[in-house]
């Protein structure tokens, strides 16, 4: 179902001229190209994928948080050694709530924190003894490990380390993968290009180097770039199947290293997160001749179109069933909608957010009657807001790695009635008397993807806007 | 179909209907290639044994969940304690990103601070532009008062000096010549977030206190540390020092930034020490520490300003407080008042109540130096007996002052004391040699499911449990909530020990 609405695109741009006003000149002049107000003509047509202005507070994160936080991080089977200080590990340590069933500590490793813990001594003299030492630590207490990764943290690189020499000689020694990924933190401008370095380090170490056992057959696919945050790996999972498919693999929430080894014997790569995976997808279509599609599995709007996308690709059969489990879960989606539909209609959001999310769950919103007012990226590249033209209504805000100080303004003049982003900026929005949803974490909720998402996703946004403190935050006795 | 409209299920409930449990088990044996269950039982037996905890042990090069983070989270927490300060950290920009994620996890509250967004080819050419600009914008826009620098790794690696860095932004005009930049080097490979506290600290007061004439006067400074209880703690420190009619100043007083109401405003900025109180803190008779580790140089540096100084091991329980308040009263000569003696005695008469209970039960407890130091004191004087005492980032010095605190007792007899150790050798520790129960921050929560040994939530951080740091821990009142928090789960273990009905309801008594 299709929302039919505009933005007030004057108020909009009055915004972002009056917070880049703000701004010393420099800066305002960078800043400018990221803010816009998107039009049925153009594009949203900010700029992206640049450095960040120092000083300015910026959301992003880092290459790291993009390899051992988002890719690596949850393939459960593997150790993955966070190699440089303390802190990386430990602020990253199981905030991503990628969901996974195994005995921790024996057989899977993912809400564990391993480091190098590099004192002076390692960056004076270099960290390659140890992490070899480490490695072999590795193999006597976690025996049942499938194959271990090195997350670089910024030093090493700037110390001059081999990581690749000592993944080569322990990889031989101890017969299994183990892979040195150079994600330094200081390397590219956000998250983004973590990802393409995992991406990269999965082809270069995992791909040519192993050979699965795998028969191929023709229902085979791979969920690729969901994370099972609160399980939504496991709630599109369950679509897919019930139409007949074989997931044989998940990347990267809940997967094993064999999963991962598996990927290009799939017939068809299933993409959820575009901004964090496309590059493995498009490797495994050059190198192994698997296609991609992109898909959308947040709201029933854009799960239906995914479902029957999807089923096109396969026989008639595939696509009868995705009839039938569109018509089984049609009831659970009626009664969704008439249920919240009538406590969110006309209600407006702004999002903040990274990866897919900005655009893929702006349907969802709208098919509970919500109209998005604005939206942005922490770390998306132009074909993202591309992309995004798709999703968004005439005079919509966008803001590319939007700062503290313009995203804070934007709202305090918007006020819309949700904001969804991230922990950094969940606080700072409900001071100000405005509800607000972590859209990273699903503010310890979920799954949001697929049907059953559907319903908790509609639950967690009435219960966000309609609880009763928002009516408390005004001091009764203190004049308006 | 497991989901309605009636009970819409979230994971909790949803993945435990029979439609995900057949998946996740069709999964497991079609794709994952995993162990086979009997092999991971044994393995997972094994990591339970003698023999695995002397393997562990010996670790030299592996560290897997060590309860300790880096400088700048320390440099940037104690930079949050100033009137309007914003906390600036020089290197990549990751780093702020996860601090102040890390402090809002524990705090519930905003945690804002700004990064000079190094990259690459900042690594080459050095940082400076990345100041220059960082300090320009960060003034213009976030209205500071003060601007707190400290440096992330990236930034120390390559030798950025912080110094002249900002002396050239100051001639390039990116703030006044005359605005408050302190700064510390916080290299994250040295130490750890208490050492980072320490060093911004010193840097805050030299910034300050140097090339100033120190006029003696008769008020006294405080210290917090990096307490994750500072909110109620700096509160209740200063309501047993007014009551006591003591002149004081809190240096770093975190307790109304991150704890700001929500009425529709949000405060970047709240509270915090005044520049000028920590301009005059100069002249104090004596700076006070409530936590020595987390300020040995900025000490050193107080009393070589000719100040008289003292530390504690973090105020909680009766002899901690009755030591703090003691040498409160002999530096600034007040007496300490009738109520507050009172209020020692009804912690007193709390404990006396409860004693049958606390007698005799063990406990791991595992944290920041200080902290280990005071809770293992203050269950000393319950009559409880800790088997193990693990600190990961403990410095010089502090198992030897451990040793002598448990030599006080007899209840301290036993005690192990694991310096530098972390999180999974506990488990093994613990695995080996039991405690009823254990006492750390959220992290522990691994191995209260590991072990079936529960944990009681006392230290930072605490990111699963909310509201928990808003009471205060520390002074005879902070007593009494420690105790409390501690009773509750001593009885809610008996109660789930003793509650099916007909088989092990005899012990199930209704009072207590």
């Amino acid at each position: 179902m299709s929302l039919d609405y505009t933005n007030d695109k004057e108020l909009h741009e009055k915004l972002i001229s009056d917070v880049l006003a703000e701004f010393p000149e420099k800066a305002a002049k960078k800043r400018k190209k990221h803010l816009g107000v998107s039009s049925t003509t153009g594009e949203c047509d900010v700029k992206s994928n640049v450095k960040s202005v120092p000083g300015v507070m910026t959301v992003r994160g880092c290459a790291y948080a993009g390899s051992k936080g988002v890719v690596w991080g949850p393939i459960k089977d593997m150790v993955h050694i966070s190699h440089g200080p303390v802190g990386c590990g430990q602020y990253s340590w199981s905030q991503r709530r990628n969901y996974y069933i195994g005995k921790t500590g024996v057989d899977s490793f993912v809400t564990m924190q391993f480091t190098s813990d590099f004192q002076e001594r390692d960056i004076v003299f270099g960290g390659d003894k140890k992490l070899e030492k480490l490695i072999d630590e590795v193999e006597v207490l976690f025996p049942l490990n499938k194959g271990i990764s090195i997350q670089s943290e910024c030093p090493i690189g700037l110390i001059g380390d081999d990581i690749e020499a000592v993944a080569r000689k322990k990889g031989k020694e101890h017969n299994k993968p183990v892979v040195p990924v150079r994600c330094e933190g200081f390397r590219g401008v956000s998250q983004s290009l973590g990802h393409h370095i995992a991406n990269d380090a999965v082809r270069d170490w995992v791909f040519e180097k192993t050979d699965s056992k795998w028969e191929a057959g023709p229902y085979d696919v791979n969920i690729i770039g969901d994370y099972n945050i609160g399980g939504d790996a496991w709630a599109s999972r369950i679509l897919l199947e019930e139409m007949g498919l074989n997931v044989i693999s998940q990347w990267s929430g809940d997967a094993t290293l064999s999963e991962i080894e598996r990927g290009p014997k799939g017939k068809l790569n299933l993409i959820h997160c575009y901004r964090s995976m496309n590059y493995i997808c498009r490797h495994m279509e050059e190198k192994y001749g698997v296609p991609w599609m992109e898909y959308n599995f947040f709201g029933p709007s854009q799960i239906e179109a995914s479902l029957r996308a999807i089923a096109k690709q396969f026989d008639e059969t595939i696509q009868a069933n995705a009839e039938k489990v569109i018509a089984k879960y049609r009831p659970l989606v009626d009664a969704v909608t008439e249920k919240f539909r009538p406590r969110l209609e006309g209600k407006t959001v702004m999002l903040y957010v990274g990866g897919l999310r900005p655009r893929h769950v702006v349907t969802a919103y709208e098919d509970l009657g919500m109209e998005i007012v604005g939206t942005g990226y922490e770390f998306a590249h132009n074909d993202d807001y591309q992309r995004t033209q798709h999703y968004v209504k005439d005079g919509t805000l966008v803001y590319d790695d939007v700062s503290g100080y313009e995203l804070e303004k934007f709202i305090e003049r918007v006020r819309p009635d949700l904001v969804g982003s991230g922990i950094k900026e969940k606080y700072p929005v409900q001071k100000m008397g405005i509800p607000f949803r972590q859209m990273h974490s699903w503010d310890y909720s979920g799954p949001y993807h697929g049907y059953d998402g559907f319903a908790i996703f509609a639950r967690d946004m009435d219960l966000a806007i309609n609880n009763p403190i928002w009516s408390m935050h005004k001091t009764p006795w203190k004049a308006a | 179909m497991p989901q309605s409209v009636e009970k819409i299920k979230d994971h909790l409930p949803l993945f435990r209907e029979q439609e995900y449990t057949d998946m996740f088990k069709a999964k497991r044996e079609k794709y994952e290639c995993g162990h086979p269950d009997e092999k991971i039982e044994e393995v997972g037996e094994w990591t339970k044994s003698w023999d695995y905890r002397e393997k562990n042990l010996a670790r030299e090069a592996l560290s897997v969940n060590p309860a300790k983070a880096c400088q700048p989270l320390g440099s940037t927490y104690a930079a949050a304690g100033f009137e309007k300060t914003l906390a600036f950290v020089h290197g990549s920009q990751g780093c702020v990103a996860y601090f102040r994620s890390h402090l809002s996890r524990h705090f519930k509250e905003p945690s804002t601070m700004v990064s000079s967004s190094m990259t690459e080819d900042a690594a080459v050419f050095g940082g400076l532009t990345n100041m220059v600009d960082g300090l320009a914008n960060a003034h213009a826009l976030y209205k500071p008062k003060m601007i707190a620098v400290s440096t992330t790794c990236m930034a120390e690696v390559i030798g950025d000096d912080l110094n002249s860095f900002i002396r050239t932004a100051k001639e390039k005009g990116s703030v006044p010549a005359d605005f408050d930049v302190p700064f510390a080097h916080t290299p994250s490979f040295v130490g750890s977030h208490i050492t980072g506290y320490d060093n911004m600290l010193k840097g805050i007061l030299t910034n300050f206190w140097e090339n100033t004439e120190r006029a003696p006067a008769e008020a006294i400074n405080i210290i917090p540390g990096f307490d994750g209880f500072a909110v109620a703690n700096n509160r209740e420190i200063k309501r047993m020092l007014d009551v006591m009619g003591v002149e004081y100043t809190i240096v770093s007083d975190v307790s109304e930034v991150y704890d700001t109401p929500t009425d529709g405003e949000f405060r970047m900025y709240d509270g915090g020490t005044t520049l000028e109180d920590t301009k005059a803190a100069l002249n104090a008779k004596a700076t006070l520490s409530l936590q020595e580790y987390c300020t040995p140089k900025t000490l050193e540096y107080a009393a070589g300003k000719g100040q008289d100084v003292a530390s504690f091991n973090y105020p909680m329980g009766i002899g901690a407080t009755d030591d703090f308040l003691m040498k409160v009263s002999e530096i600034t000569g007040k007496a300490i008042p009738e109520s507050l003696a009172k209020e020692r005695g009804r912690l007193v008469d709390a404990m006396a109540d409860s004693m049958s209970w606390l007698h005799g039960k063990t406990y791991a407890i595992y944290g920041d130096p200080d902290f280990c130091l005071s809770m293992t004191r203050f269950l000393l004087e319950t009559g409880g007996e800790p088997v193990h005492v693990l600190c990961t980032n403990a410095p010089k010095g502090w198992e030897d002052k451990m040793k002598a605190l448990l030599a006080t007792s007899p209840y301290g007899a036993k005690t192990q004391v694991w310096p530098s150790k972390d999180l999974w050798h506990l488990r093994s520790l613990l695995a080996t040699e039991p405690a009823d129960f254990i006492i750390g921050s959220s992290y522990a929560k691994y191995l209260e499911r590991d072990l079936g040994i529960p944990l009681i939530r006392l230290t930072f951080p605490i990111f699963d449990r909310h509201h928990h740091h808003r009471f205060p821990t520390m002074g005879y009142q902070g007593g009494l909530r420690v105790l409390v928090t501690i009773l509750d789960k001593i009885f809610d273990k008996m109660d789930n020990d003793t509650n099916i009905a007909g088989v092990t309801d005899y012990s199930f008594d209704l009072t207590r």
